[in-house]
């Protein structure tokens, strides 16, 4: 058994190992290197947990075995997972890590003396108020994640689910949390800490359900967030400085991600949060369209293009993902550099269900990653280069952001691909986009729309080049 | 007098937001779907309370209600260690650079 001072210490060096394991992150060179330090900031915190407990009798047989079982799962599951189900995988990794918090938090507060917390039904009272709050943002983070996992993986449909009454309701629920956790804290009473877990399961599902599939990376990324702020709350009860630590790095992380993402969409947190969006959009947009003569191609006409071209930009989006056709885009764009075409990758912040979902799929099809481009870096070359093909993404190329402020997604940020020479665009049929509206690209002069798939398109294409 | 050791605890938690806020802004915006997978593993660090919890059993008895909570949540808790490390792994190994010797 060690001291607490010394196990104090080693928490914070696991705290310091995780600060690293993010900061790897900076550059793809350095990122495997902090993945380790991560791992070993993991090692020493959990030897120092046995340590410190110094209770290697039954219980310890059992917490090893619970671990193994786990860690065969989780490593079954990594090893398994497809990269295009990145975004479901970790919006069930948060799931888990709220339930966690809310396991830890019940079990503080039935067996408080195991955690020098006082005793049951007399809790210290700082202990009570940071450990409710835990738990709260904990059931809140689970019950909100495996809505989005459910979004994502297609069993519940993408579309918001709105209902009148939606947003006092909501603000109800919240403040009746607030309440109760005043109550629980004030009476000590078991009753209104189910009743807390329960009602805090329940907003988690209700502030989820009215936000639509591709404002998915928004919700990912504030569910992160919430998952360290509940494992915060947990620290502060166990008064774990590792836990402190990452749980303020992950709640900042998660939040940074979302504002960046709100602003790829350039829409305002609380307009994502109350959601609804695209779905009063659609209904308008459906009625007043008007035809407008597009030209259409096939994969002959596409390869002649490009082959004729000297350089040429791939815009890739959602529907790559969708149709998996990111090995079939490399391959497409090995044969274009046999041809000494310069190919480049342009990504807008938002393409794909999560932040940096296209770029692990480019990275999954061996695309080196300095052929890869934000949009900003990007941007201006487009009025440089001969062809523009985009795969899979939609509205973050419609001219209609700069030009219509009439429109839902006037001043979003776009990839200025109507600058290009000629447009390839990649898509099954005209419908729109998520946002509902119609892309004028489509009907650009210098637009060529191949209508297919994205995987069979691609695999055409790279036959005829 | 004394200084209340949850201020200590709250200016780490307040300077820690203060590190992620510098260090999340660094990262590049193509690492950040491993940065998303990692910081799940990370706070799983979770599984330092949940392992407190299950050893909470005397040794006659392993088993009580905040215990067996305790052992759920390290199970949950390691899927989430082992299954975010692995899988961020998994991820930044196939993040490449162009190959130099072009032919």
């Amino acid at each position: 058994m060690i001291s607490a001072n010394l196990s104090a210490i080693f928490y914070l060096v696991s705290g310091v190992l995780f600060i690293l394991a993010l900061r790897g992150l900076s550059s793809p060179e350095t990122s495997r290197q902090g993945n380790l330090f991560g791992i070993l900031g993991m090692i020493i915190a959990i030897a120092v947990t046995f340590l410190s407990t110094g209770n290697f009798s039954t219980g310890f047989i059992f917490v090893l075995i619970f671990i193994l079982v786990g860690g065969s799962i989780g490593a079954f599951i990594a090893f398994r997972i497809p990269m295009t189900a990145m975004p479901e995988l970790v919006a069930g990794f948060h799931s888990l890590v709220g339930l966690a918090a809310v396991f830890v938090a019940i079990s503080a507060f039935l067996n408080p003396e195991a955690f020098n917390l006082g005793t049951q039904g007399n809790i210290k009272l700082g202990s009570l108020i940071e450990m409710s709050i835990g738990a709260a943002v904990g059931a809140i983070t689970f019950s909100g994640s495996v809505i989005a996992f459910l979004k994502l993986q297609g069993i519940m449909s993408g579309s918001p689910i709105t209902f009148k009454g939606q947003h006092p309701l909501n603000a109800i629920i919240l403040i009746s949390i607030v309440v109760l956790i005043y109550l629980l804290c004030s009476t000590q009473s078991s009753n209104l800490f189910w009743i807390l877990l329960a009602v805090s399961f329940l907003i988690g599902f209700l502030l989820i359900i009215p936000i639509g599939g591709a404002d998915m990376p928004v919700v990912i990324s504030m569910l992160n967030s919430y998952s360290g702020w509940a494992a915060a709350g947990i620290g502060f009860t166990l008064e774990n400085t590792a836990l402190i630590i990452t749980g303020a790095l992950v709640g900042s992380s998660g939040a940074i991600l979302s504002y960046i993402m709100c602003k790829g969409m350039n829409r305002s947190f609380f307009n994502v949060i109350l959601g609804g969006f695209g779905a009063t959009e659609g209904s308008t947009s459906a009625s007043n369209k008007e035809q407008r003569p597009v030209k259409s191609g096939n994969a002959d006409d596409a390869a002649f293009l490009m082959k004729n071209a000297s350089s040429v930009i791939i815009v890739p989006g959602y529907g790559m993902a969708v149709a998996q056709a990111q090995h079939a885009l490399r391959e497409m764009v090995d044969t274009l550099k046999k041809n000494d075409i310069k190919v480049s990758y342009a990504i807008h912040p938002v393409a794909g269900r999560m932040p940096g979902h296209m770029n692990v799929l480019l990275a999954e099809a061996n695309v080196p990653y300095d052929e890869v481009f934000e949009l900003e870096e990007i941007n201006n070359d487009f009025a440089n280069a001969d062809v523009a093909f985009v795969i899979g993404a939609n509205d973050v190329t419609n001219p209609v952001a700069k030009t219509d402020p009439q429109s839902p997604i006037y001043g979003m940020p776009v990839l200025d691909v109507e600058k290009c020479k000629s447009v390839l665009f990649v898509k099954r049929s005209l419908s729109p986009g998520y946002a509902g509206i119609d892309n004028d690209l489509f009907y650009k002069e210098n637009t060529l729309m191949l209508f297919a798939d994205a995987k069979k398109m691609t695999e055409d294409i790279t036959k005829n080049l | 007098m004394e200084i209340d050791p949850l201020i200590f605890r709250l200016s780490i938690f307040i300077l820690s937001i203060f590190v992620g806020y510098y260090v999340v802004w660094s990262v590049t915006p193509s690492l950040h779907t491993p940065l998303m997978s990692v910081t799940n593993a990370i706070s799983s660090v979770i599984i330092v309370g949940a392992i407190i919890a299950g050893l909470s059993g005397n040794s006659d008895n392993v088993f009580n209600t905040s215990s067996i909570f305790g052992f759920l949540a390290i199970a949950l808790a390691a899927i989430n260690i082992f299954g975010g490390f692995l899988v961020t792994q998994r991820m930044l190994a196939m993040y490449k650079k162009k190959k130099k010797d072009k032919k």
